[in-house]
């Protein structure tokens, strides 16, 4: 599934049902504020409401103060502003925020009783009591140690049949049931008062949050809800002709598709394999990773001695080390035409292994695989003419930076035919590579081992100002097609190039490794366009 | 590609001519050179090492030429503007001549049979009358290490060594000799070493410790002794200090020795007809003569030049031009091969130089005529070779399936098919030897020590990468695995596997399980026993225990799904359930 990605804005809120349910609410509310005409609170009271104590100032309204003789909960009118709120500019509301001071419950209670320290003092008789029994007094051992604090009452530590507890003044006030008082009849108290009562948890500092409330420039008394959608209901009914509708928000995104993705670089593997195809290639067997250095380099006519072969630059193998087989009669041809030459060939002249050929290797190019095609056509009982293609992955052994990895894929195309000139190798890459959306080409002549001639391919790199490499190419060597026993006529042109490259400048990625292999962004891959190398 | 240093404006003195820096540029690119860097030493060194060790360094311009791998003539600023001057038709190639002395006169060097067990070859040869400034001493030493990091394979097919030939006399022994009996004062420095305590000085070089295994194990190393004794070298670690040649050498004698009797003939022809310019009489150098253990006695440098014969419409055709022989043979002369038009314009016949080893095939010369006619001159022709294209049946598959598993909410990874040995074996809770992989030899890193026989730890390593986005995660690649394989060919064969992973906060089995479902239907296969696809419960080291089915299809088991172990998801350093899928697709093909 696709990340459903949190995106603001969309053209109708999703929640959009809770918040119509506290709507109708509202706007019954208002009506019953005298704001909008109509009857009292919907919920617990059939009582109607008493007219405006919502305080007005100049047009304005502030919920805060209602609820208590409404009797509506205050976070019921909050919710019922936002969705007054939501219906667009029907009203201006301002969050205020205000603390308010109210009476705990055991505030109440000394409201209602008096101070504990009071109700001790005024139960204790004239003659005093032991203190054992003063505690249990109303107002309690609290009560007692207050009243002490206070001076109201002391302690007569010798008095027979221990501590007693006398009056120490003759009457008391209760300013605590006052202060209290105060509070509650809406009053306020110096700061030093209220900070005692807080502390003896009489007292507690409410925060309520509040609006200040104006009419809206669309104000109307008859807000009717703009309907956020079209439902079966409104279609079946006909009701949408006459009801309004919520406008969309356009500027917004939309909801991404729960969707999977293709990677990027294989969507510029389709794109080629299809290029490939259009220009009428067939597609060559690749499916072997591993190879032995016969097909890899001594069928190539790569000498044995080549610095490719070196542990530096080739994947050899621990397990299976050997191939167990070289073709029986080709492989003596192609010892030959290493270590004495033949067909026209001086040969490199050295001591050509068996044992080096048999090493097995993670092929290093999908020539390897094309060696194998070109064996397998040379067997064919009469030569046809034959367009090859490859895309598979290939191995080296290289230090590894920003734009090299030990695997890549490389892209091989070849033509087999009679009288194939350079000029066809030019004239067929100018056709790819201009499919590939290159159409500047310069040729520069360069060395293979198995082609001659050999170039490297150009094109003008508009970003970089200069002529970049994009691809290599030649003409294979007689020494490699003729001991597979293709005609002395025929010629192969060959090309080859990374998938890598063209698809790290389609998709402007300049680290390989956040490309290809685990450490892929996904969310690149998930955000990479389509595949049109040609546009 | 060898690159080579060569200071401007000694090249363009050389070339009798300056050019702008993209002047120089194309003329290389045209030639079949590529002009890598426009740099001096002073930045060299500062780039290396940081601007304070810069200072006090050389500026003067260097040119950095990447040269063609197989063209050892162009290794040196000489050859380089010998080639650049022929082709720009300034001077023709001059003709190298080999000086056999009159008997008993000329130098000799004998190779015992020792020689036979480690580095059997020797060749030689001697400059006369050679003039050195400090520019050419520095591009002679230069070329030799040229030659040695690359026709020579670092030394391993040919040493070269050059020597004062007046501060010794021959003639000269190659032999064979137990470490411990040679003894001698080498290159720059001061007292004499044994061959056991030069290896132990050379451990820490920089440069020579990578020489040091072509003879170490050996019971004998190859050593050359002049007629009095002197050690002239100890192939292919070090020269001996006396015979070293300085500035004011006068006469030089240059052995090379090696495995391969062939390459040292090339690296040998290579530094004479390069420096013979400098000799008094240019382009002469007198040959040596060499006896093997067998009696048999050679003259060297060969300086062989070889003939070849080549029809005009040969070329023409294999490079799509049309030119009159005569022509043709004036584009290969241009390319240092000497032709002329033969039998009433038949044929041209042309000179193979001995600097040109590289050409061994007409091919080669086919190169040269169309490098010479200008690669960007041919005309391109669309070859009119029609065929009717073909996809590989597994891979128009494989195409198709990826395109229905995307469009089945999963995305597509990409991950590598080489790993380390734990990620398919410890990591998924099994051991290697049951996994059947194929095992790199000479890794660099730990990443790169098996091919992989599945796809799930690339899948898991790729969620790993990936946590910080929104759950779920639900991924696929298809891709090959790789398992050893006694009946092919080469001992390993590829399978081509399709790997789903769903990752979330439950492991969602009937997720992973729905997709198996949808490639079924899409592959119209019925899910029933008879032919189509079953589940069956089975285990796997990498399924939690119970939570693991084995998929049957085409009446084989293809692959499993499941719960993932919570070790392994451990083990991949994740934190969430998941469920995954991992089967064969070759049967459905």
């Amino acid at each position: 599934m696709a990340p459903t990605t949190l995106r603001t804005g969309l053209y109708a809120t999703p929640k959009m049902a809770p918040a119509a349910r506290r709507f109708a609410g509202a706007v019954r509310h208002f009506r019953s504020a005298g704001l909008i005409s109509g009857h009292g609170a919907q919920r617990g009271g059939a009582a109607p409401a008493a007219a405006g104590p919502a305080r007005r100032s100049r047009g304005a309204l502030q919920p805060r103060g209602w609820p208590p003789q409404l009797g509506v909960d205050h976070q019921t009118l909050v919710g019922a502003v936002k969705s007054l709120q939501a219906l667009g500019e029907v009203i201006e509301a301002e969050a205020r925020t205000a603390t308010r001071w109210e009476l705990s419950a055991e505030g109440e209670e000394v409201l209602r009783d008096g101070s504990p320290e009071v109700r001790l003092f005024r139960s204790i008789p004239e003659e005093g009591l032991p203190q054992g029994e003063a505690v249990k007094l109303p107002g309690g051992s609290l009560g007692f140690s207050k009243a002490m604090a206070n001076k109201w009452v002391r302690l007569d530590k010798g008095a027979a049949g221990g501590p007693r507890v006398l009056r120490a003044v003759p009457s008391v006030q209760d300013t605590v049931q006052e202060h209290l008082g105060q509070v509650r009849a809406g009053g306020s108290l110096p700061e030093r008062e209220r900070a005692e009562l807080k502390r003896r948890k009489l007292l507690l500092e409410v925060t309520l949050k509040s609006y200040w409330i104006r009419k809206g420039s669309a104000f109307s008394t008859a807000v009717a809800r703009p309907e956020t959608e079209l439902t079966p209901e409104m279609i079946a009914t006909g009701s949408w002709r006459q009801l309004p509708f919520k406008p969309y928000n356009f500027s917004s995104l939309g909801l991404p598709p729960n969707c999977g993705h293709l990677h990027p670089l294989l969507k510029v593997r389709s794109e080629l394999r299809q290029i490939f195809l259009e220009m009428g290639f067939t597609e060559m067997p690749t499916e072997n990773f591993v190879e032995s250095s016969f097909w890899n380099f001594d069928a190539l006519f790569q000498p044995q001695q080549h610095p490719a072969r070196d542990q530096h630059d080739t994947f050899f193998l621990l397990d299976p080390a050997e191939a167990p087989q070289l073709p029986p009669g080709y492989s003596s041809k192609v010892k030959k035409v290493h270590s004495q030459g033949g067909y026209g060939s001086q040969g490199y002249r050295y001591e050509w292994k068996v044992e080096e050929a048999r090493k097995n290797l993670l092929r290093t190019h999908t020539t390897s695989a094309s060696a194998r095609a070109l064996f397998q056509l040379a067997r064919q009982e009469k030569f046809t003419p034959v367009k090859y293609f490859s895309i598979d992955r290939v191995f080296r052994n290289e230090s590894l930076d920003a734009t090299h990895l030990a695997e890549f894929h490389q892209v091989e195309g070849l033509v087999a035919d009679r009288g194939l000139t350079l000029g066809h190798l030019m004239g067929i890459l100018r056709q790819f590579f201009t499919k590939l959306g290159i159409s500047q080409l310069r040729f520069k002549p360069a060395y293979n081992p198995y082609t001659e001639p050999s170039m490297e391919v150009f094109s003008y790199h508009e970003g970089l100002k200069k002529w970049v490499e994009v691809g290599n190419s030649g003409v294979f060597r007689p020494e490699l097609l003729l001991p597979m026993g293709l005609p002395e006529n025929v010629s192969v042109i060959a090309w080859g190039l990374s998938l890598e490259r063209p698809t790290m400048i389609k998709y402007g990625i300049n680290n390989i490794r956040e490309l290809v292999g685990h450490r892929v962004n996904l969310q690149m891959v998930y955000d990479s366009p389509m595949c049109r190398l040609d546009v | 590609m060898p690159t080579v240093s060569v200071k401007r404006e000694l090249l363009f003195q050389a070339l009798g001519r300056s050019y702008t820096d993209e002047e120089f540029d194309e003329l290389c690119f045209e030639f079949g050179l590529e002009l890598d860097e426009i740099t001096s030493e002073k930045d060299i060194i500062s780039k290396e090492k940081g601007e304070e060790k810069a200072k006090g360094a050389s500026d003067v311009v260097l040119y950095k030429i990447d040269v063609p791998a197989n063209r050892y003539d162009l290794l040196c600023l000489e050859g380089l503007v010998r080639g650049l001057q022929v082709f720009k038709e300034r001077i023709n190639l001059p003709r190298f001549e080999k000086i056999i002395p009159a008997e008993g006169e000329g130098q000799r060097l004998i190779i015992t049979e020792q020689t036979a067990q480690i580095r059997p070859h020797a060749v030689a040869a001697v400059l006369r009358n050679i003039t050195f400034t400090k520019d050419r001493y520095d591009s002679f030493i230069d070329l030799q290490e040229k030659l040695h990091q690359n026709i020579c394979r670092k030394r391993a097919l040919v040493a070269i060594g050059t020597h004062d030939l007046d501060t010794i006399t021959g003639p000269f022994t190659y032999t064979a000799k137990a470490p411990s009996e040679i003894k001698f004062k080498p290159l720059s420095q001061s007292q004499e070493y044994t061959a056991s305590q030069i290896m132990d000085l050379y451990r820490t070089d920089s440069h020579l410790r990578h020489y040091l295994h072509l003879i170490e194990n050996k019971p004998r190393y190859p050593v050359i002794y002049d007629s009095n004794g002197v050690v002239l070298s100890m192939p292919p670690i070090i020269n001996g200090e006396h015979s070293k040649i300085r500035l004011n050498t006068r006469n030089v004698f240059i052995e090379c020795t090696g495995t391969d009797i062939t390459k040292a003939k090339i690296v040998l022809d290579t530094v004479v007809t390069m420096f013979s310019e400098y000799c008094e009489k240019p382009f002469t150098v007198e040959a040596v003569e060499v006896v093997c253990p067998n009696g048999k006695t050679h003259i060297y440098p060969e300086l062989a030049y070889r003939t070849e014969k080549v029809k005009p419409e040969y070329i023409n055709k294999k490079v799509g031009i049309s030119e009159s022989p005569s022509s043709l043979a004036k584009l290969l002369t241009r390319m240092c091969l000497k032709s002329h038009v033969t039998g009433n314009g038949n044929h041209i016949e042309i000179e193979i130089p001995p600097t040109r080893a590289d050409i061994i095939h007409a091919c080669d010369i086919v190169e040269d005529a169309a490098i010479a006619y200008g690669y960007n001159n041919i005309q391109m022709v669309i070859p009119k070779t029609y065929t009717i294209a073909n996809q590989l049946p597994l891979n128009k598959f494989t195409e198709l399936l990826r395109v229905d598993l995307a469009a089945a909410g999963f995305t597509e990874a990409l991950t590598f098919a080489l790993c380390s040995q734990e990620d398919i074996a410890d990591k998924l809770r099994t051991d290697i030897s049951a996994t059947k992989a194929v095992r790199i030899a000479n890794p660099k890193t730990a990443e790169f020590q098996v091919a992989r026989t599945t796809l799930l730890p690339g899948l898991l390593k790729t969620i790993a990468a990936n946590r910080k986005m929104p759950l779920p995660l639900k991924l696929f690649e298809i891709s090959d695995v790789v398992v050893k394989d006694p009946n092919t060919d080469v001992g390993a064969r590829n399978y081509r596997h399709l790997c789903a992973i769903y990752y979330n906060k439950s492991p969602g089995f009937e997720i992973i399980h729905g997709l198996l479902d949808r490639v079924m239907q899409v592959l119209e296969v019925p899910p029933n026993e008879e032919n189509g696809y079953t589940i069956k419960a089975a285990e796997g080291t990498a399924f939690f225990p119970g939570r693991c089915a084995e998929v049957f299809a085409k009446g084989q088991s293809i692959g499993k799904l499941g719960v993932v172990h919570p070790d392994v998801i451990t083990k991949f350093e994740l934190t969430m359930p998941c469920s995954v899928l991992e089967i064969n697709i070759e049967p459905f093909v």
